[in-house]
């Protein structure tokens, strides 16, 4: 629909051929014609921009391998937080597994929808959190309406889009921190940091990534290549969480191992990343945790003690109420 | 060339039409399935955003089997009080106020909509009769509005 013109300022390459008119990229349309795609992209981030101004830091809990625990990790850590006094959010962006909502308590809740914005759930300990899980029936994979065929096009994209809503069009309001749980595959870390580092006034970024492993040479080799991608989008703040760091009896002060694999400690040298924590298999944490029931630092236990460690090292960490003092 | 309309033949495709104001020579563009989701998907309006994007649209508007309960609007009176008013926070979108009723043929009509979206619809047709200083909403008007809007998708 573009009309030629010779007035965009666009420069012939060397080499090419000038021509009397030069047609027009999508930037340049001007008129009513057309559908302002950039400004409507550019409003989507200027929502974006706008929400999380209101949000303290962002913390990234991620892994790119599966099944190592980032969710219970998330959840635990939020409650940890929250229980200190901090003012927590919780997004799940694991739009396809979700699991964020069971463990924080928020299935069943209504969200209130307003124009300025959906109120967000609120689970244990006071934590707000969207999830997939509060969307769709229960039971029922994620499916996108679109054509039946090559989903593969556009579904990406589609998601892309939902985790974006599910940061700019919920009504966090002033918070602390904003947990951003995302899935297994080391693209979605890369799609994340797309997500809020787009092209704008406002260059965003995580204030902390949490890398999460197991004692594992398969799980450490998968974490090398996320870190790997994080330290090339310059996130500034990565730390290594050792998760099922041994098996935590109850009632005892003793570990008893349950991986052969290299330690968590090993992982962050071979890797080149921080140790922050490592965090022990507690069965009964772990059940009240499958149970919407996070104890975070609550009790006396091992692992209490960790996530009591851990959350303090994410309050002095960047962006953290401690940082800020 | 001016955009005069579009249309949405059901099938994934995009009818968007044009025609000339000073000879009233029409064109129409036909765009592809893939293509019109591919961008789409990307929560923007093609041709325009007419009305302001709603919280979640894109999520709500694409999702196959969502939750019907899983959003309950901050207006006890939605769900179905016939003559209901609605007042609606101040948007970019500005204009005067005015109280907006619905009637219960409109009630009846706006029940219908799944309750996922329902929210979003009604704010969306009751922006449009305060834009319009429509005082009661009648399916007549949600039909203009839906016209009017292109909301033929939603």
């Amino acid at each position: 629909m573009a009309e030629p013109t010779s007035s965009s300022g666009n420069t012939p390459r060397e080499g090419s051929v000038t021509r009397a008119h030069t047609v027009r990229g999508y930037a340049d349309l001007t008129g009513e014609v057309e559908s302002k795609i950039v400004e409507q992209i550019g409003e989507q981030h200027a929502r974006l921009v706008s929400r999380l101004s209101e949000v303290g830091a962002i913390i990234v809990i991620a892994s790119g391998k599966g099944g190592v625990g980032k969710s219970a990790v998330t959840a635990n850590l939020a409650v940890a937080l929250a229980a200190r006094g901090a003012r927590v959010g919780a997004v799940d962006a694991d739009l396809n597994g979700p699991s964020l909502g069971k463990m924080l308590g928020l299935l069943g809740s209504q969200l209130e929808d307003r124009p300025d914005g959906i109120v967000p759930a609120v689970g244990v300990a006071g934590v707000k959190g969207i999830s997939t899980d509060l969307l769709i029936e229960e039971g029922v994979p994620l499916r996108w309406k679109g054509p039946a065929h090559d989903q593969f096009v556009w579904q990406g994209v589609t998601e892309a889009v939902a985790l974006r809503e599910f940061i700019s069009d919920v009504v966090w309001g002033p918070i602390d921190y904003l947990i951003i749980d995302i899935p297994p595959g080391t693209d979605k870390i890369g799609r994340f940091l797309d997500l809020v580092s787009e092209v704008g006034p406002s260059h965003l970024q995580p204030d902390q990534v949490l890398l999460v492993t197991i004692p594992s040479e398969v799980a450490g080799a998968v974490v090398a290549r996320s870190a790997t991608q994080l330290l090339e989008g310059g996130v500034p703040c990565i730390g290594l969480i050792g998760n099922m760091a041994g098996y935590a009896q109850p009632g005892r002060d003793e570990l008893l191992p349950l991986f052969t694999g290299p330690s968590a400690g090993d992982i962050a040298d071979a890797v080149g990343l921080e140790l922050w924590s490592e965090i022990p298999f507690d069965p009964v944490f772990g059940s009240r945790t499958d149970n919407g029931d996070p104890a975070g630092a609550e009790g006396d236990s091992i692992v209490a003690q960790v996530f009591t460690d851990l959350a303090e090292r994410v309050e002095h960490g960047p962006g953290g109420r401690e940082e800020k003092k | 060339m001016s955009f005069s309309d579009r249309d949405l033949p059901g099938d994934g495709t995009i009818t968007a039409l044009f025609s000339c104001g000073a000879c009233g020579r029409e064109m129409a563009m036909l765009t592809n399935p893939m293509e019109t989701q591919l961008v789409t998907s990307l929560g923007v309006e093609i041709g325009g955003r007419t009305v302001p994007e709603q919280p979640l649209q894109q999520t709500r508007s694409r999702l196959d089997a969502p939750r019907d309960d899983a959003f309950v609007d901050e207006e006890a009176s939605l769900a179905g009080d016939p003559g209901s008013s609605s007042t609606i926070p101040a948007t970019e979108h500005e204009f005067v106020r005015i109280r907006v009723t619905w009637t219960s043929e409109a009630t009846d009509r706006l029940a219908g909509v799944p309750k996922f979206v329902r929210g979003m619809v009604k704010r969306i047709y009751t922006e449009y009769a305060q834009e319009k200083q429509i005082e009661v909403i009648t399916p007549d008007v949600m039909d203009r509005a839906r016209s009017d809007l292109g909301l033929e998708g939603m």
